[in-house]
Formats: C-alpha cells, structure tokens, sequence
C-alpha cells in the first residue's frame, strides 16, 4: 500500500494500542449529549412510578436519622452543643453521605448495569459513571427540600455561611466521583468489588460523624489516633455541611485531609478508569 | 476519483484463553489464590500455576476502503468479522497494528441498542439516536421520518415494553436506518425482524450509499443481501484474510469453501446440529438410483434422484430450494431451482414436503463433483442452515459417453452423450 501515503494528520482516527488518548477529551466533548440524554434517561426511569420513586429517595434518609437521633441522642445520651436540634443535626451531616453512598453504589454497577451499551456503541466510557453521579444529585436535591421543610418546622434560620455550601457540594461530587470511578473499573475486573461496596458504606455510616458530631469522637478518640478519623475525606465534607447550614465550628485538618484525599483519589480514579477503559468490551 | 478511507494495516486482536480458571470474569479470591498458590508452591514446582494460551481472534488483517464502497464482509461464525466490527467501532482495542479512518462512523451492531422498556416509543428515539451518535437537532429534524418508517404512530407515547416484539424491531431499525455517518457499520442486524421490513432497511442503506456516496461495512450471512447490498467483499477464516475482491467473487468463493459430507451420518449430525429456523426445517435428503439408495459413490449410467424432505414451520411464498452442481474447485456447473417449473412464486402451506428432481443419466462426468443444497426465501433471506448442505458425489463411468474408448476421461465438466451422425457424401 506504498502508493497511498499520507501523514499521520490526514486521518481523523487512528485506531492503535495507545493511539486513543489523543482524541479522549475531545471525545467527551462531543458526546455531551449522550451524558445529558444517559442521566435523563436513568433520572427518568427511576421516577417513572413516581410516588414509590420520589418517596424512597424521602424515606430512607430520614428514618435512618431518626434512628440515629434515637439511637446517639435517647439512648447513648450524646449531647449536642449547637443551637439546633440534634435530629436536625443529623439530617444535615446525612444528607452529603447519602448522597456519597448512593453515588458510590449507583456508579460502582454503572459499567456493568449498561453491559449492552459497552459492547456495542463505541462513546467514551466516562459518560456512564460520570452520568450515574448526577443521577444522584437529584435525591441529593429532594433530600435538600425535606431539610428545609424540617428547618421551617424548628424555626431555624442558617447563617451567612450557607454561600460556600455549593464549595462544599463540590466536594462531596469530587470525593463520590473518584471513588466512584475506581471502584467501577475495579468491578469490571473483579466482580467481588460488588459484596465489597455495600460493606464499605455500612461500615462508613458509623465511623463517618452521621449520628454524632466530629468533636464528640475527637473527644473520645485519645489525640494520637485523631489522624485515623480524619483520614476519613467524609469527614471534611460532613463538617463543612454543618458549618455552613447549623453555624458548627469546622476543623481545619479534616478539611484539608478531605480535600487533598478526594483530589487524590480523582485523579487516581481517572488514571485507573483511562487505564482499563480499552478492556471493559472484552472483560464486561 | 476515488480516496481511501478506511485503512487497515497488520491489524490483530488476541485473547489470552486461561486453561485453569474457567470462571466467565476474574474474581478477586481467584487472583489472590493464584498468587498464592505460586508462592507456595515456588519451591518444590517450577512449572507455572495456570497454562494460558494466546488465542488470535484476527491475525494480521489489511485491507482498505475507498469512499462510497460498500464492502461486505463473510466469513463462517468465530471467523473473526464481529471482532473486526468492534474494532473498526472503536469498542475494543486492537492488540497490535492500526486502523486509520476518515470522516465519522457510526455503528449498528445491533437493533435497538439501549432501549429502555419503561421509556415510549418517543424517548427511546431519542435516546437510541443520542447512543448512535446523532445529536438531538438531528434526531429532531428526522423524527417524523422515522416515525413514519417504523409505523409506530399510535404507540409513540406508549412504553416499549407494551410493543410486540415486530413493532420493537421496526421502531429500533428506523433509527438506525436514519443515521447519515460519513461510514456506517453494520452487523448482521437484518437476521432479526419480518421480511417485508427488511427489504425496506436494506433498499434504505443502499439509497444511502448509491445516493450520498457514503461508506457501508456490512457484516452477514445472509449471501443474497450481501450480494445485493454489497460491491465489494472481503472473506475472513479462522481470523485471517483469505480474499479481497469483488462481492460475487467473494461470496462464490465464500460459499464454495463450506464442509462437504462423504457419509450419510456426516450429513445427519450436520442437520441435527443447525440452529433452529423459524421457517424452516431439514429434515433429510436422500439420492437413488435404480431404487436404490445411494449417497456419495454414485454411476453416471443411471438417471440419479434426490430427495429433499424438509418442513416448512409456516405459510410462504417464494420458498426456493437451489441445487448447485459444483466442480471440486468450485465452480458452479448448473444450478437449478426447486420451483421453476413452477408459474410464479408459490405460496406453500406449512407442513411436511419432499421436493424431488431427477438427474438423467449420461451427464456426469467421471469425477468428483459436490452438489450444493441452498434454501431460502426469494429476495427475502437464506434460512438455516445458512451455508447449506454440500454432499461430495464420485461419479463412476458406466454410461454411454464415449463408449467405442471405453469412456476415456477427458476432461470435461460434464460429459453428454450426444447423438452425433456420420453421412458420407453421395454424388
């Protein structure tokens, strides 16, 4: 084929190992609508039996604070220092982690949930978990209504500091996504990360500052293991919720912690998800 | 003038086959117990815990496309064509060499990809146009052609999981049928769906490429949409290139290099082996001579009959069975058509039926021929099996051909016994 020949740039796509990084972003760029039509899609369908579907997202964060509330407050007698109430408290610090847990276990199965697209149509495979996590955020957003309805109901008004909530929003879309990519590609590799992820936020709920404060367990925890709590980046985000919506005191470690963490494991995500991109086909 | 567009140089994808573990994807537990296992056993076993085996699906494939080609691509199952789609698809990698292409593609390599079944007829347009690769502006432009193509306007805002599974395939092939790519990729989608609605699809994508100059690449095994379809052809084997050439080349060459059956029971484990067909069914086919039952060791002195006893599953018009004679190197001597003593096309009830012809004697000639059964459903579809069945005859000489020499071969094809006349000139 000596008699055609042409540089590299006359072709639009050369198909290689190793030749797609090139167009990647370019790529994502012009599937932007395929990501809006996927979230649509999922955001759709969960909603479609509407009632069951806008009511789940309601129920399950506030009976697990009022259970909590009971459980910490009633029971184990944790007081809360800050002017609002305690299960107000709690619903505050759930909110981000129900958003994280569902983000993480949503975009965890994404690869494997939309099999049939990955074997077929060719897009890049960011858009699925990527589109999964804004599927998320509209939970997020009811859950953020009811927390508004219960600030009403015990005459609650937030301080200024609720203009850097979206910062801190940011965040936990930051700290939710790169989990979120590592652990889907992961799935696709290993299908026991499936057993591994519903355990993982089990035990999250509870070493994560959900029913208590951070300050009750820096309290508690002797000074030398502080460090291990807040490696947490959970707790960073949590905190910061609280700060801006209930006016708590922030730890400036913890924020730090989750802030480098979350960024850490982003780019982790993104590398490792770039990494094993070219072989979901083959292993989905 | 004509440009490529698609190159293909030394492309090849292997798959690392793992004679151990036989689990359908890695589990973590596995992986761990390999490592350990390895570790363990390091000291008193030097040879390795798992034998993996490299597996080439596609061995260094080149070919290329120029614009408004529509290159069909055959080759028996496993042959690698899907491996290549994919590839040329961008869904999987190539594990060495490169494709380079030219303008947009688009693939189809199956119908209706992403529907949703709790989404209507309206949002899964939408939705399956976006996975194709159309943007919103597009899809809405062509909307009401698609609609229109699918004849699903009553349903548009009913969900899809309330559809027959006609109207299911009519509505996915509508969106795909009004993808506009520069190049177009398709695999064998056409093997599902009535055959009314895909004879609309393929007069569709050849309109398309006849009309806008756009590039096809159409994967099937479907011969007679293939010839249709398609001006050149490309043939894969066991996941390498054996032929480039122009599509009745490849597809004669294609159809000619199928197994042939020696015995009897060859022939019937291959019948009971084909995969199912909603039309049809083989049931046996069987030759005499005399009254008595032959199969591939055949006289060319007696008339040969051959039997074909299939079923047909339900009512249809323009079934056809073809029987080809072919020389052993494949070449077509005669084909001739079950029904064209017939008037027109027949309409055949379903039902259990022989289709019988006779051979005469002092035709064949003494040599190896392989006569080909093909059944199918005129300008319609190829039914199962698809490649057809090919018996291997040996003709022995005992007919009249050349009788004052004892029938000398003399290689002819076919060796008719003409009635020739000697006159000598009388004045």
């Amino acid at each position: 084929m000596s008699s055609y020949k042409e540089k590299d740039g006359a072709w639009d796509l050369v198909i290689g190992k190793g030749y797609s990084a090139k167009n990647y972003w370019k790529d994502l760029w012009r599937y932007r609508e395929l990501f809006y039509i996927l979230s649509w899609r999922d955001i759709k369908v969960r909603y479609k039996q509407t009632v069951v579907g806008a009511a789940w997202s309601v129920i399950r964060p506030l009976l697990t604070s009022i259970v909590f509330y009971f459980v910490f407050n009633k029971i184990a007698n944790l007081d809360y220092t800050g002017e609002a109430p305690y299960i107000l408290m709690v619903f505050v610090g759930m909110l981000p982690w129900s958003f994280f847990s569902n983000a993480l276990s949503e975009s965890s199965n994404s690869l494997i949930g939309n099999s049939n697209l990955i074997t077929k149509v060719y897009f890049p495979r960011l858009i699925v978990p990527a589109s999964s996590v804004i599927t998320t955020l509209v939970d997020f957003a009811i859950s953020f209504g009811i927390m508004l309805v219960m600030m009403a109901w015990f005459r609650f008004v937030p301080g200024w500091q609720i203009v850097l909530l979206p910062a801190f929003i940011l965040l936990a879309f930051i700290c939710a996504f790169g989990f979120g990519l590592l652990l889907t590609a992961l799935n696709v590799k290993y299908r026991d990360f499936r057993y591994i992820i519903p355990f993982v936020i089990q035990f999250g709920l509870y070493i994560t500052p959900v029913g208590y404060t951070s300050s009750h367990a820096l309290q508690k925890l002797s000074p030398g293991l502080h460090w291990l709590f807040q490696l947490n980046p959970m707790v960073g985000v949590i905190d910061g919720f609280r700060f801006c919506l209930l006016g708590d005191p922030i730890e400036w470690q913890s924020l730090l912690n989750s802030i480098i963490i979350s960024l850490v494991f982003l780019i982790l995500g993104l590398f490792y998800f770039r990494r094993m991109e070219k072989s979901f086909a083959d292993n989905i | 003038m004509s440009s490529v567009v698609i190159k293909v140089e030394g492309v090849g994808k292997s798959f690392v086959i793992n004679h151990e573990q036989r689990e359908r994807y890695t589990a973590l537990r596995d992986v761990v117990s390999q490592k350990a296992k390895k570790i363990f056993s390091f000291p008193f076993n030097t040879k390795p815990a798992v034998s993996k085996e490299t597996f080439w699906a596609l061995n260094d494939i080149n070919f290329t496309v120029e614009q408004g080609d529509r290159l069909g691509i055959v080759g028996r199952n496993g042959a690698g064509k899907s491996t290549l789609l994919k590839i040329l698809s961008r869904i999987t990698e190539p594990t060495k060499g490169t494709v380079s292409i030219k303008g947009r593609v688009a693939s189809l390599l199956e119908v209706g990809t992403g529907f949703h079944p709790e989404l209507t007829g309206r949002e899964n347009i939408f939705l399956n146009g976006a996975i194709l690769g159309m943007s919103r502006q597009e899809i809405k432009t062509k909307f009401d052609e698609i609609v229109d193509f699918a004849e699903v306007e009553q349903f548009l805002d009913t969900p899809v999981k309330r559809y027959s599974s006609g109207m299911y395939v009519r509505l996915a092939f509508a969106v795909a049928a009004h993808l506009e790519p520069e190049i177009l990729v398709v695999d064998e989608v056409l093997a599902v769906g009535d055959a009314q609605f895909q004879k609309k699809c393929l007069g569709k994508m050849q309109d398309v490429s006849n009309n806008e100059g756009r590039t096809v690449l159409f994967v099937s095994h479907n011969m007679q949409a293939i010839n249709n379809l398609c001006t050149k052809g490309i043939y894969l084997k066991n996941g390498q290139l054996i032929l480039q050439d122009k599509i009745s080349r490849v597809t004669d060459n294609y159809m000619s290099h199928g197994e042939t059956f020696k015995t009897k029971e060859e022939l019937h484990t291959k019948i009971d082996k084909a995969p199912s067909d909603p039309d049809f069914e083989l049931l046996d086919i069987e030759m005499f001579q005399n009254g008595d039952e032959v199969f591939s060791s055949v006289v060319n002195g007696k008339p040969l009959d051959v039997k074909i006893k299939y079923k047909l599953k339900n009512k249809l018009t323009g079934f056809r069975i073809f029987m080809d004679l072919c020389d052993d190197s494949g070449t077509v001597i005669f084909r001739s058509f079950h029904d064209e003593a017939t008037d027109g096309m027949q309409a055949l009830e379903p039902g259990n039926y022989t289709s019988a012809v006779t051979i005469p004697n002092d035709i064949l000639s003494p040599i190896t021929y392989d006569l080909r059964f093909l059944f199918g459903i005129h300008a319609i579809r190829m039914v199962q099996p698809m490649e057809g069945v090919t018996i291997r005859i040996h003709v022995e000489q005992t007919g009249n051909y050349n009788k004052a020499y004892n029938g000398q071969y003399t290689d002819g094809k076919i060796c008719l016994s003409l009635p020739w006349e000697i006159i000598k000139k009388t004045n």
